[in-house]
């Protein structure tokens, strides 16, 4: 099944499954049969074309990005290395984890940042990873399904998230360094990610418009999340992996401190 | 070498267009993935800048470390990057300017000591100490390394192979009168040796008793080793400058000499930016592995007594330690100066953040060799002198000339009574008979 026909099932696939959707549904004056991509233009462009559009750009742009970097001239090493090949490969491996950890050291100057970020982070990928809806989608994409985290959680998730976020754009403006560095790709980039965490958690408790709207717009500010994917500083969610590993990889040759 | 304080100075003119373009492609040269990568990662986060000695000292965002290179990553986005059409297209990222590039060279001499601490704190693995290291090449390309005196020893070493255009003959007067002085035999240009020591060009003006210190301790091991004229001085300050083309010629000047008395070990002096450049570098600039061994001589002697080719007495005494920058957070070799102290006896109290992320003295990436930059360097000193007298220590051990000669300076003007000491040349006084 295409990525679209799950999404045009999802509704009825999570009442089934999950529940998830009921207690919306039954709140609402839209049944769940009421509910179809017919029934609406923006939820029909948003799970149709919007999202192949999104899925063809994201996967190019991704494409074009790791090649243009990957496929730079390398310079071979001749310095005698400290460390065997397989040593410097877990040198890599290692230091894709351990970056995520700062030493203690460094800490008291940096905690701000390093809390901050690390509720963002853990937050976004417990919404994504935990919520219904999504293990759904990620179940009928591969086969692969665990248990979902209720409801009430995933909505105190997204609510510290929502808050982490905030405080992080309002350093981000607020503290000399960042504002220094920081360009408008480093804004939308927020808003890339912050507008989908938004959408979820309107479409969670359904206050302000229809479930049908809300997740229309929950699936348009994803797909949105996904275009600007390869062409901003989202990029760094595929690129730390790469980056790190370099890094350890490199510093395990010399044995330098990682 | 440190300078006398002398205000900021601006550079002479701001380099024309074709110097702005020759920069830039000096810069963009370099790139290979792991650069791009680098570049293309970085969020933005600004936690380097809580890493770097001049930021945390002065609170001035400029000195965040990777805002240092930013016209690079300039260049790199409207050259190189993937995206390269779209930035120039849009004007996404405009051309570099003369004007731009000479007001950054504060930022990617005067204000970095390529000590890597802002590479160790970085969360998406940016080596930006390697990066500025790339940037200084397009810099001096436009001929914006600091003339004053960073650049004028480079332009020396670049001609000479030594940055105070010290002769053969010169050196081998003043090897032989360091052996009469100091009563050890010196060997000079033999032709077949097994080890072959180098030297920093600080100690040839300040420090001559450390190659007193390595021929004592090379007599001691009953080494085959010799001194090498035509390939002596180590210093490298083109390394630090930004110019390739003298930094392959200084570099190959010491490999040939090991290769003609057909060394099995370079042995590289206290110095740490020395010591990079032969050990990580020097073989990638003659696109071939070295046939040869480089150590530092903190790793050699460390090795030497703990296998036993040396014997020392206990020194009896009691010290703090200060890591070269190169030699432990990105040379490695973090744990040999600890060995050997151990093995002296000494009473170690280490400093704090000591080790891997120890911080710089304030003088390394040829920061020492900029007159207007001792205000900043004074900046940096003040948390090294904190350090250490938190510790109550009144002696400080060290395994680079650089290091020891800025925290000489540094103590020097602010009346500061603790003694800065070299740790080859605390081995050499305290060999066993």
């Amino acid at each position: 099944m295409t990525l679209s026909g799950i999404l045009q099932s999802l509704d009825q696939d999570a009442v089934a499954l999950y529940g998830y959707a009921r207690d919306a549904a039954a709140q609402s004056a839209t049944s769940i049969q009421a509910i179809r991509p017919e029934s609406s233009t923006l939820l029909g462009f948003a799970r149709g074309i919007g999202l192949q559009a999104a899925v063809l750009i994201m996967v190019a742009g991704l494409c074009w990005r790791l090649a243009g970097i990957l496929l730079l001239r390398r310079r071979p090493q001749h310095a005698l290395s400290r460390a065997s090949w397989l040593g410097r490969v877990g040198g890599g491996a290692a230091m894709i984890f351990t970056r995520s950890f700062p030493r203690r050291t460094f800490l008291p100057r940096i905690g701000v940042s390093v809390g901050l970020s690390t509720v963002f982070h853990v937050g976004f990928f417990a919404i994504l990873l935990g919520g219904a809806p999504h293990i759904l989608i990620i179940h009928q994409l591969t086969g692969l399904i665990w248990p979902d985290l209720p409801k009430g959680v995933v909505v105190m998730i997204s609510g510290l998230t929502l808050a982490a976020m905030l405080a992080l754009l309002a350093r981000r403006i607020a503290h000399p360094v960042m504002r220094l560095l920081s360009t408008p790709d480093d804004y939308l980039s927020w808003l890339a990610v912050f507008l989908p965490v938004l959408t979820g958690i309107l479409l969670s408790g359904e206050t302000i418009a229809s479930y049908e709207s809300l997740l229309a717009l929950h699936i348009l500010s994803v797909e949105l999340m996904m275009i600007w994917l390869p062409f901003g500083k989202l990029m760094h969610g595929v690129l730390v992996f790469a980056s790190r590993g370099a890094m350890g990889f490199n510093f395990a040759r010399k044995g330098a401190a990682t | 070498m440190n300078a006398e304080a002398k205000p900021p100075q601006p550079p002479a003119r701001a380099p024309d267009v074709a110097e702005v373009a020759t920069a830039m492609r000096g810069f963009v040269s370099d790139f290979g993935p792991t650069a791009a990568l680098a570049l293309e990662s970085c969020v933005h986060c600004g936690r380097c800048a809580e890493a770097c000695q001049f930021y945390v000292q002065t609170g001035e965002a400029k000195y965040t470390p990777i805002h240092k290179i930013e016209p690079f990553k300039q260049a790199y986005e409207r050259e190189v990057s993937p995206f390269a059409f779209a930035y120039r297209w849009f004007g996404l990222a405009p051309k570099v300017t003369g004007p731009e590039l000479q007001s950054w060279q504060e930022m990617v001499y005067d204000s970095c000591n390529m000590c890597g601490r802002c590479s160790l704190i970085c969360p998406m693995g940016i080596d930006i100490a390697d990066l500025v290291e790339q940037a200084r090449h397009g810099m001096f390309e436009a001929g914006l390394a600091p003339a004053d005196y960073l650049g004028a020893l480079a332009e020396k070493e670049h001609l000479t192979g030594s940055p105070f255009g010290l002769t053969i003959t010169k050196f081998q007067d003043m090897l032989h009168a360091i052996g009469i002085e100091h009563g050890v035999v010196m060997h000079v240009d033999e032709a077949r040796a097994d080890i072959v020591p180098t030297v920093s060009s600080i100690d040839l003006k300040t420090y001559p008793a450390s190659m007193a210190a390595i021929a004592k301790i090379l007599n001691h091991m009953g080494a085959s080793w010799t001194f090498r004229t035509d390939g002596f001085d180590a210093d490298n300050v083109s390394l630090t400058a930004g110019d390739r083309q003298g930094q392959r010629t200084t570099t190959m000047g010491i490999v040939n000499a090991a290769i003609a008395c057909g060394a099995t070990t370079l042995l590289m002096p206290e110095c740490g930016h020395s010591f990079t450049e032969m050990r990580w570098e020097a073989a990638n600039e003659m696109g071939h592995a070295l046939p040869f061994s480089v150590l530092q001589i903190t790793e050699f002697l460390a090795e030497a007594i703990t296998d036993g080719r040396i014997r020392v007495n206990k020194a009896q005494q009691k010290a703090t330690y200060h890591d070269a920058c190169q030699v432990s957070r990105r040379g490695g070799a973090t744990a040999a100066p600890r060995v050997i102290l151990k093995a002296l006896g000494v009473d170690l109290h280490e400093l704090e953040d000591a080790g891997d992320a120890n911080w710089c003295c304030g003088g390394g990436g040829g920061v020492a060799l900029i007159n207007r930059a001792a205000p900043l360097r004074a900046k940096a000193f003040e948390i090294k002198q904190r350090q250490v007298e938190a510790t109550g220590m009144e002696t400080v051990f060290t395994s680079c000339s650089g290091c020891r000669q800025t925290l000489e300076h540094g103590g020097k003007a602010t009346q500061w009574s603790t003694t800065v000491a070299s740790l080859l040349e605390l081995v050499a006084d305290n060999l066993a008979s």
